[in-house]
């Protein structure tokens, strides 16, 4: 009997190819991102499809609401994908040269998740975002 | 500085009106291997492009720092308002300090 509960104990911290990045890491990237910012729900929309075929290219649009002037601007946006082995998607640093605060790119999922956004403002407000889809095909592992 | 081997790729148009907005998209030809991808019994070592700069006239207007989750063949578009004619420089450079450029000139009148 113990012998099996010592058994299950270990396969616990055998880790397998669909891991995602545990709570802590997702922590961490975020604090080094925004420090101790708080942010706040709202002033971001985010466009990604409901479902991706290809997981290893996904098109996520991201806009924040901003004038984008020198007073008042979106200084960063950080993208982050939790259920990814590693959560980090990048970071973008905006400058008043922009005319919005809208960024196309593409990223990687590995799996079902919600896709997390954050915007730096230039008054130190952070603005906060997610999006949820579904993937048919991981794109990280393979 | 040595030059990465990738082929960058600039679309934006040639000529705006005074106060336009225009749309610059930027690819750019590259794996973007994070190291934990299994091809088969092959893993792939790591490989990333991990920083994007934009410049009008020399001038920061946008950059990026790219990790694991910026998909294979990195694709940004961003939005410039254009008052005057200017050079748009973009550049691309990886972990080992490579980097690729690109840029156009905007003729706005």
């Amino acid at each position: 009997m113990r012998r099996r509960v010592f058994l299950v104990a270990s396969l616990a911290l055998v880790p397998w190819a669909g891991q995602a990045a545990d709570a802590a890491a997702l922590e961490a990237a975020i604090r080094e991102a925004i420090g101790d910012a708080v942010p706040v729900e709202g002033g971001i929309e985010l466009r990604v499809p409901a479902v991706a075929e290809n997981g290893a290219q996904v098109p996520l649009a991201i806009v924040a609401d901003s004038p984008m002037t020198e007073a008042d601007h979106v200084t960063a946006i950080h993208v982050f994908a939790p259920g990814n082995p590693t959560p980090g998607v990048a970071s973008f640093r905006l400058f008043p040269g922009l005319a919005r605060a809208e960024i196309h790119t593409r990223i990687r999922v590995a799996e079902e998740q919600a896709i997390l956004v954050l915007a730096v403002h230039g008054n130190g407000m952070v603005r906060r975002a997610s999006a949820a889809l579904k993937v048919t095909r991981g794109g990280c592992l393979s | 500085m040595s030059t990465l081997p990738s082929t960058p790729r600039l679309r934006i148009p040639a000529r705006a009106r005074p106060g336009e907005v225009i749309e610059l998209r930027m690819l750019i030809d590259h794996p973007m291997e994070t190291g934990l991808r299994h091809d088969g019994s092959t893993a792939p070592p790591r490989d990333l492009i991990e920083r994007l700069e934009v410049r009008r006239d020399g001038a920061l207007v946008f950059a990026a720092d790219l990790r694991n989750g910026t998909s294979p063949n990195p694709y940004h578009v961003v939005f410039l308002r254009m008052e005057r004619s200017a050079e748009i420089s973009v550049a691309w450079t990886d972990a080992r300090g490579r980097t690729a450029r690109a840029s156009a000139r905007v003729a706005v009148g």
